[in-house]
């Protein structure tokens, strides 16, 4: 395995997720993490995808995915059903996010949510210098087309994580392909949590 | 007649069971026998007995799925999906089609002769449910010496079988491929098939079912066909195939058939009338409205501790089996923990889509069927 030629994201949750265990990826899209998972780690995975071609290409892998969207796609599941709930890079463009959140909590014993970071030094300095929405390399779009839904930061998530009495577990602060260890507010472009209540 | 991807031509085979010592006992508790059942293959069974796939075809199907009958045009109802290279790899899996029980093209159903009178059983014919069917196509699957099944696989009444097997005999199949179906009928499905029924029953050559020495109720019956394939199509498929578009001038009665539409549905339901019988419509109808995949059960008890693998697929424009139901169908093996995929394919044909959506069920099925055949966790190797 090319290991040094996964996505630092990815090589992030592999480290983090036990071997053999169940993981249910919420927003798979093509399915790269899943694979590794079941490559690496012999989990059993399971994915939840909205994009028509994204369900084609999971198929080609041979995951087993579920077409559909995330709000109405965890109730079914009991209590602590997976070991892992996955929400990579979808978390921000979910409808209900407080809900999905709690949701997977409680389908999951663990749960990792990595989301762009909106306040990282690149999205300040358009904001402030060029009074513009930012688009960076973790939030690429444009206002008027962005698939995102909610735009929070690091610290605004460690907050939610305060109030709603959600433990943090494990972190990771990323740029682009380096981990960010000085005030990740503003230098990291993306975040990664591993949490549980 | 030979074409390319094809398995060429074909012949039906027949299959007797069931004969007066061993008679089969049906759901209902009623004794049938004998019975057979008409059924082609495709393809070679293989050392092991591993790569044996079931079809179970629709309502009107029967076991000419694919290549050819000698002198014949028409190739079989799936032979977009069935041949070297296809989506069931005839160089890699052994395909199997036996037409239903209760059905006419073969296999013993209402029009068959009824050993008893020397006379075909008409309504004598006990009713019939999918779980029978099933049971029959078991009896088939010992007889070519299959233990177990690599795959089930139908759509609309097929993926009702398929469900069936799935519930019935989870240590026969390795994987279950329910296409457009629902683990039971609603209120407006059994609606639809009750038109059917009342006007085969309504038109006065139908005799109470004894018209097999008569013209028999070929109206009704083809009205039944016509209001079903209204079922079949969506608002979209139909405005892109007819539009408003008439025939021709020529009016010689007030309510002739001058938009296409009209044309096209007489032109089915009376092409319909040559190839099936209007008892076996009842019949078959009636089976499909009986059945419950679970029998009134949660799904998801039902499917517990299976190890099967299941696929479930529908189309969005479906709305004689809309995509909610067969989500039910992957609520259910989610909740009972299979290994399970759902996908909805985006296509605007209704519920023919499971016929006529080639490309995308041919990916999906491909892909699906290598990693059970192999036993893959996953498939292929991707750079990453």
């Amino acid at each position: 395995m090319r290991y040094e030629t996964i996505r630092l994201e990815h090589r992030v949750i592999l480290e983090w997720v036990e071997p053999k265990s169940s993981v249910l990826d919420l927003g798979c899209g093509s399915g790269e993490l899943l694979y590794v998972l079941i490559k690496e780690k012999q989990v059993r995975g399971q994915g939840i995808e909205i994009d028509d071609q994204a369900i084609y290409d999971c198929v080609a892998k041979g995951l087993n995915v579920f077409h559909g969207d995330i709000d109405s796609g965890l109730a079914e599941y009991s209590d602590k059903s997976f070991d892992y709930v996955v929400l990579n890079q979808s978390v921000q463009q979910v409808k209900h996010l407080n809900n999905v959140l709690l949701d997977s909590l409680r389908v999951g014993k663990k749960v990792i949510v990595g989301f762009p970071n909106f306040a990282s030094y690149a999205a300040r300095f358009q904001l402030f210098f060029h009074g513009k929405v930012p688009v960076t390399a973790s939030l690429p779009y444009a206002w008027y087309e962005t698939p995102n839904l909610h735009f929070f930061s690091i610290a605004d998530f460690l907050g939610y994580c305060r109030t709603a009495q959600v433990k943090v577990e494990k972190r990771a602060y990323l740029h682009t392909e380096k981990q960010v260890r000085l005030w990740p507010n503003l230098f990291a472009h993306t975040a990664l949590f591993l949490i549980s209540k | 007649m030979e074409k390319k991807n094809s398995v060429g031509i074909v012949e039906t085979k027949y299959y007797t069971f069931a004969q007066a010592a061993n008679q089969l006992v049906l759901e209902s508790g009623e004794k049938l026998g004998p019975v057979t059942l008409a059924y082609e293959t495709y393809g070679e069974l293989n050392k092991e007995r591993s790569n044996a796939v079931l079809l179970l075809h629709a309502l009107s199907g029967d076991a000419h799925a694919a290549g050819f009958h000698k002198g014949q045009q028409r190739p079989g109802w799936w032979d977009s999906m069935v041949g070297p290279g296809k989506a069931f790899d005839t160089e890699k899996y052994f395909v199997i089609c036996s037409n239903i029980l209760g059905g006419c093209q073969g296999s013993t159903g209402p029009s068959s002769i009824n050993p008893k009178t020397a006379k075909p059983y008409a309504l004598d014919f006990p009713l019939v449910s999918i779980a029978d069917m099933v049971e029959c196509q078991r009896h088939l699957i010992d007889y070519l010496g299959i233990k177990k099944l690599l795959a089930v696989v139908g759509g609309s009444m097929g993926g009702m079988q398929a469900l069936a097997w799935l519930v019935r005999y989870p240590e026969r199949v390795k994987s279950a491929i329910p296409i457009a179906t629902a683990a039971r009928h609603s209120p407006q499905q059994i609606a639809f098939d009750e038109v059917g029924r009342q006007a085969i029953m309504a038109d006065p050559q139908w005799h109470e079912g004894n018209y097999y020495a008569g013209p028999g109720p070929s109206k009704g019956l083809a009205v039944a066909r016509m209001v079903g394939h209204i079922t079949y199509m969506s608002d979209t498929s139909m405005a892109e195939k007819f539009g408003r578009q008439k025939k021709d001038r020529r009016q010689p009665f007030k309510f002739t058939a001058d938009f296409e539409v009209e044309g096209y549905l007489q032109y089915r339901g009376d092409n319909f009338v040559k190839r099936f019988d209007a008892n076996s419509y009842l019949y078959i109808t009636k089976a499909m409205d009986n059945f419950d995949a679970s029998d009134g059960k949660p799904l998801h008890e039902v499917f517990k501790n299976r190890e099967v693998k299941v696929l479930v697929v529908a189309f969005k424009s479906d709305w004689l089996y809309p995509a909610y139901q067969s989500k039910e169908i992957a609520k259910a093996c989610k909740l009972a923990g299979l290994q399970a995929t759902y996908c909805e394919i985006n296509s605007t044909y209704g519920h023919d889509a499971f016929l006529l959506e080639v490309k995308e069920e041919t990916h999906l099925i491909k892909h699906f069927l290598k990693k059970v055949f192999y036993e893959y966790e996953v498939t292929g190797t991707y750079e990453i």
